[in-house]
């Protein structure tokens, strides 16, 4: 199979330029630049001049087996990521129940195994039920395939537990997904604390509470020398925390969601639930300085943080409706929205999406080198788009992007080199 | 005279001269409610159903009282007691409410942003009784209207709200209606009663009493809900109505002819010194109350006009 006259985007080296793919038995064989264009009698694709960039490597999804299938399932969401170019899902365990056992991991393996066209890898809860208390089979859990282990949400406030959590996870290699948050301040907080949370009347946790999740967590890493990602550094206070953990050599990363990325605490005006997410959209100044640390590789990964509500939950009172927004198919487009504003290459933008969270997670996806899986993103980055929220493959369709004026389309999805999206 | 919303959700989308229109028509209305036969038909052949989600005896009374002497039928559902309890939504609730035909509905509601919620599911007009955190209406246009009585005018006064302001609607109701008709708008309490982000609400803020109320023409105090007063937000009630409490010695800061308010219900020797409250030259507080009928027949009055206007439009159309 060979992919011709494609606009290759390649994190790796941050090269963009127009050239030609070959692909064999699932893998990527080689590849070279429009002069030198093969000669190739099988398959032939021509992407006429159209980006092919390494698949999304999506890090902390939810597909809501077990327990709220219909909210999403696997094959809902297998079908969501084709479409939105995603062709690793990496699966958060904030289930009902959590994802804690070695035989809930094997379940959901084995769910995704049937119904998803994609590849599914599963992160397990680090302590059971994630309730912060007793630390899960970490062990058992890796041997059946967990890739990492997070509590998502759910802060332990117990630094003793985790500590010993950690220092447990460290001595198995194991990563350690971490939500920065302060949980007694941001306890019942639905927005971020300012002058517009203050107007609308609604209980607000100030951005710092994130910075001193942070501070605590970084100090539990250095005294157990695990390796720890935080899902989300959404605040401008956050960061030099960050930064310093990195230049003093710890093993840390850390991502942050589509929509910290593209929307602020305004877009909640009108008591709008589709934008309540967790933690809260912040102001504006802490969006750019997330977006900058983006473009300086202090943060290193986006991603969707994909989590699918019905209706039922979303349509109530902004305090009582659930948290979280469908971002599978949205992440590309809107992502691409940093790109026109020139705030990010598409080469940077996809180190973001799919190398450096494949890298995270000792994958050999996320390139476009010979022996890397032919996990393959097709887009147009200039085609218009207005987002119909009806037309989302997941089964709920809470995202906040309804109705926006988006720019960028995928056209074709490929995983193992099969294409799962599409009609090229 | 202007007046075109649909419902009265908050003093936020309300241009100044509407602001002005209500109070105005209350005026009339106060005379009205002072005389013996106090009976109006404004609301003749209307149902107007109070829906309180939360307790409340002073402002539901007022609203029924409003509306029974405009001659609307009102019904009371007190919905702590009822549905909530079985586990329906607040949109159920709405929409079955809405299948009796009401004309006329007031919704309290201890979250914040439910009673737009509410608006956006139902074909009548909304009033907010007070949402959460958020607005009440009402009670900032019978501030508005007790100030203006008062004082002659509702512009250029030095006005200072005094209290739990970070847990009060009736104080961002107030801050946003004096505002809208330029007022200086002062905000006195410990910064653990303040909202965040207050430096951005074109107020001036002080933790000082004695500061905050020097030369005001108005002092509009805060109920302190019992649940604050534990330790958590201030030390103590003592220390509270020491630093806090309005007293002779603090009101004389203000101008001698400055007046004092309260939503009431009021915690005597906690924010308030009981003999302040009861002082008939500096005290509207009674006046408040009567205050409170008035302007809500006004803004029932108002929004019945135009839900009229636009049901002819709608049958004219069809």
């Amino acid at each position: 199979m060979l992919f011709t006259n494609a606009r290759l985007i390649d994190p790796e080296t941050g090269s963009d330029s127009l050239g030609w793919l070959r692909v064999e038995n699932g893998v990527i064989t080689a590849r070279g630049s429009a002069s030198d264009m093969p000669q190739d009698t099988g398959t032939t694709i021509d992407c006429h001049g159209k980006c092919l960039a390494p698949g999304i490597v999506d890090l902390g999804v939810k597909v809501c087996e077990p327990g709220e299938r219909h909210k999403e399932s696997y094959a809902s969401a297998g079908r969501a990521a084709a479409a939105g170019g995603v062709t690793t899902m990496i699966t958060r365990p904030d289930t009902t129940p959590a994802i804690d056992t070695p035989e809930a991991l094997e379940f959901v393996a084995r769910r995704a195994q049937a119904d998803a066209p994609v590849n599914v890898l599963h992160m397990a809860a680090l302590t059971k039920a994630r309730e912060g208390r007793e630390m899960a089979e970490i062990g058992f859990l890796m041997d059946a395939g967990a890739v990492a282990f997070t509590d998502c949400d759910h802060v332990t406030a117990n630094t003793k537990v985790l500590t010993r959590a950690l220092s447990y996870a460290k001595s198995l290699g194991a990563l350690v997904l971490l939500h920065p948050q302060e949980p007694g301040l941001s306890t019942g907080a639905v927005a971020t604390s300012g002058k517009f949370a203050s107007l609308y009347g609604l209980p607000a946790v100030s951005p710092m509470a994130e910075r001193m999740g942070l501070d605590r967590d970084i100090t539990m890493i250095e005294m157990t020398g695990v390796r720890a990602h935080f899902d989300q550094i959404t605040t401008a206070r956050a960061l030099p925390a960050l930064e310093r953990a990195k230049r003093n050599g710890l093993d840390v990363t850390a991502g942050v969601s589509i929509h910290h990325l593209t929307l602020n605490e305004m877009d909640v005006a009108g008591y709008r639930t589709f934008f309540k997410v967790k933690p809260p959209l912040r102001a504006e100044d802490d969006r750019l300085a997330v977006v900058a640390a983006l473009r300086d590789g202090l943060i290193d990964v986006i991603s969707s943080m994909h989590t699918p509500q019905d209706e039922e939950s979303k349509r109530l009172p902004f305090e009582e409706a659930a948290s979280g927004a469908v971002a599978l198919e949205t992440l590309l487009p809107a992502a691409l929205r940093l790109v026109h504003s020139g705030d990010l290459s598409l080469p940077g933008l996809f180190a973001a999406l799919s190398l450096n969270p494949a890298k995270r997670l000792g994958l050999t996806a996320g390139r476009l080198v010979p022996g890397a899986p032919a996990d393959l993103v097709l887009f147009d980055p200039d085609a218009p788009l207005v987002l119909d929220r009806a037309k989302l493959q997941s089964k709920s369709k809470n995202t906040p992007f309804d109705g926006a004026r988006l720019q960028g389309k995928v056209l074709a999805t490929y995983v193992g080199g099969t294409c799962v999206y599409g009609e090229l | 005279m202007t007046f075109t919303q649909r419902h009265l959700l908050g003093i936020e989308p309300l241009h100044p001269t509407e602001i002005t229109t209500i109070l105005d028509l209350a005026d009339d209305y106060v005379r009205l409610n002072r005389q013996p036969q106090k009976h109006g038909d404004a609301l003749a052949g209307l149902t107007q159903i109070n829906m309180f989600f939360e307790n409340s005896t002073r402002t539901q009374a007022s609203f029924e009282l409003a509306g029974q002497r405009l001659g609307a039928d009102v019904m009371n559902m007190a919905m702590q007691a009822s549905s909530i309890k079985k586990g329906e939504t607040l949109i159920d609730t709405a929409l079955t409410l809405n299948a009796m035909h009401p004309d006329l509905l007031v919704v309290r509601h201890p979250h914040s942003g439910a009673v737009d919620l509410l608006a956006q599911k139902v074909n009548c007009a909304v009033l907010n009784a007070g949402d959460g955190k958020h607005e009440h209406p009402t009670q900032a246009l019978l501030d508005a209207l007790t100030i203006r009585r008062a004082k002659g005018r509702l512009h250029r006064l030095n006005i200072a709200i005094c209290g739990d302001i970070a847990h009060s609607r009736v104080a961002r109701s107030n801050i946003i209606l004096l505002g809208k008709m330029e007022n200086r708008v002062r905000l006195v309490g410990p910064p653990t009663l303040l909202p965040a982000g207050i430096g951005e609400f074109g107020v001036e803020v002080y933790d000082d009493m004695r500061e905050g109320l020097k030369d005001v023409d108005v002092v509009m105090m805060l109920r302190l809900q019992r649940e604050r007063m534990d330790g958590g937000f201030i030390p103590s009630e003592r220390e509270y109505y020491h630093r806090y409490g309005l007293d002779a010695e603090k009101l004389s800061h203000a101008k001698p002819d400055a007046i004092v308010m309260h939503p009431g219900p009021m915690n005597r020797g906690v924010e308030i010194d009981g003999e302040i409250a009861d002082d008939i030259n500096r005290s509207v507080i009674q006046e408040q109350v009567e205050m409170g009928v008035a302007v809500r027949m006004a803004a029932m009055d108002l929004l019945a006009r135009n839900l009229r206007a636009a049901r002819e439009t709608r049958e004219v159309m069809a």
